[in-house]
């Protein structure tokens, strides 16, 4: 029986937050307060100068703040020794800052180290760790200058993820990536973190990225100011201001849409014999429509493998935003 | 060349080695620790640089006109000029490999928890081995050059049978070649195997490796 932490995923909450950098009128953080329930995949999203990375950075005590306060399960971070702190946070980075002079394996087992564990839980740790971010036993005796972009990435966040921190901050991790890459990554941390059921803070400039990994979106704008914290569903379809308007996309209605497949739309009921193009119910509304509006029809015939399920059409498409 | 050998040339490589090895050694063991308070205060590297490119400056006869009142005429007197000049050779050097991590290794080593001391140690220090040993490559093989001034003060090191053959009327002056080319073998022997150190030192760098 290894002795897993008790805690598995933890609440964070932003009270009253404010920090300012010194000789700038504008704060980087202004009076945030936010509430991020222990499991959530929560990404921070807005322009640059929107303090994403500072109001991440604020929660590790990387930057400190003036006022305000900031728990984890209830518990003030200022309450706890910054290392203990750091070392129960995963924390990964764009420039992934992996140890140069280290290899893959000792890079993942660097926060175990520091806790003290014995070798052969790191290294057991260590083995678990790589296959679950779909690397080579091999690669782990590798150093981080012969792997290639996403490889350096998978390493660090598996370095993240060693010590089973519940709580994970991520600043940007997949921006330095090529569009493949990245797409294949975030696909992987939604299910990674789904599998693991930890606390996320993501920070991202792109709304896409926030639209398909967050559970929630925290909209920050220039100086610090949250906009508007809800669900993707919530923020595309009631964007808050024109500033949400402006930024999340005049075509919020179909980024509405992708977030939906057929099986979650209130389907017409239809004969097993009915006319028209078949789709699957797994087809996101947003296909759907575009299958529609290539075959200039205005619905399809929702199918489960041979079985017809009912009607979607047009009309129902645009009820629902 | 091989008359002189056992009389001559052996005792004086033997010589100008410790004299070498003594100014790096001692030039090392003070140049570390300065870098290390220069990494910590960054306000102090310039004066602690601009000091050891001053002492560098000093013609060596010249120093030695200063110490010799004090120190006599002594390997001390020697090591001083020696060490005062490996300085400005190891104090930059070491510094700029301590600064040498990279800001986004180092924002990951404190996010993850490690002390100040532990990301000295596990982080700079090891990055920064490259340049140290850069530093040392220059100092050594400079100190093989300049120790051949010991001969003006002492009958010791690489320079004496030189000093002494310049005196000499004849025109065919063996013992200039000889000993100097001791002297350049012996600077490419350190250099060489400081660069095997650094290898063994920096197995990361090393390409395609498993």
């Amino acid at each position: 029986m290894s002795a897993a932490p008790v805690t598995h995923a933890a609440e964070i909450v932003f009270d009253g937050v404010t920090k300012r950098y010194p000789g700038r009128d504008q704060p980087a953080i202004d009076d945030l307060s936010l509430e991020i329930p222990a499991g959530t995949f929560c990404v921070l999203v807005g322009p640059s100068g929107g303090g994403k990375t500072t109001a991440l950075k604020l929660v590790n005590r990387l930057i400190p703040f003036d006022s305000g306060e900031i728990r984890i399960d209830g518990r003030s971070i200022a309450d706890f020794p910054v290392t203990e702190l750091r070392r129960g946070i995963g924390y990964v980075i764009q420039q992934i800052g992996l140890f140069p002079h280290v290899t893959v394996g000792d890079n993942i087992g660097t926060v175990p180290g520091l806790l003290g564990w014995p070798k052969e839980r790191i290294a057991a740790r260590t083995a678990e760790l790589l296959e679950l971010v779909g690397l080579e036993q091999s690669d782990g005796k590798r150093y981080p200058a012969h792997l290639s972009g996403g490889q350096r990435q998978r390493v660090g966040l598996a370095r993240a993820l060693a010590a089973d921190p519940p709580l994970l901050l991520m600043d940007e991790p997949f921006g330095a990536l090529d569009p493949i890459t990245r797409l294949r990554l975030q696909t992987e941390l939604r299910r990674l973190h789904e599998e693991v059921g930890k606390t996320i803070i993501f920070v991202t400039h792109d709304v896409d990225e926030a639209i398909h990994m967050g559970d929630r979106i925290a909209i920050l704008r220039e100086g610090g100011v949250l906009v508007q914290y809800d669900t993707p569903d919530a923020i595309l379809g009631h964007p808050a201001d024109d500033f949400v308007k402006q930024f999340v996309g005049e075509d919020r209605a179909l980024r509405r849409l992708a977030l939906r497949t057929l099986a979650d739309g209130q389907l017409s009921a239809a004969a097993a014999d009915e006319h028209g193009l078949r789709v699957s119910k797994g087809t996101t509304l947003r296909n759907a429509v575009s299958q529609m509006l290539e075959t200039n029809t205005d619905h399809v015939v929702v199918v489960d493998g041979d079985r017809v399920l009912g009607v979607f059409s047009l009309a129902d498409a645009g009820g629902l935003l | 060349m091989r008359a002189h050998w056992g009389d001559t040339l052996q005792p004086a490589l033997v010589q100008h080695i410790e004299l070498t090895a003594i100014a790096v050694g001692i030039g090392f063991a003070l140049a570390f620790p300065l870098a290390l308070i220069a990494h910590r205060h960054q306000r102090l590297e310039q004066p602690i640089g601009v000091l050891s490119a001053l002492l560098y400056t000093i013609p060596s006869l010249a120093l030695f006109q200063l110490l010799v009142p004090f120190t006599g005429l002594t390997w001390t007197t020697v090591e001083i000029a020696l060490v005062s000049y490996t300085l400005v050779m190891l104090f930059p050097n070491i510094v700029a490999g301590l600064h040498s991590a990279p800001d986004d290794v180092i924002d990951a080593a404190r996010g993850m928890g490690l002390t100040r001391r532990q990301v000295l140690l596990r982080v700079e220090l090891p990055l920064a081995v490259p340049a140290i040993v850069g530093g040392l490559r220059i100092a050594v093989v400079s100190t093989v050059a300049i120790a051949t001034i010991a001969a003006f003060l002492l009958p010791d090191g690489l320079g004496y049978p030189i000093f002494l053959a310049l005196k000499e009327p004849t025109p065919f002056k063996t013992e200039i070649y000889s000993a100097g080319l001791l002297a350049v073998a012996l600077a490419l022997a350190c250099d060489g195997l400081l660069v095997v150190l650094k290898r063994a030192l920096v197995p990361w760098a090393r390409k395609g490796v498993a």
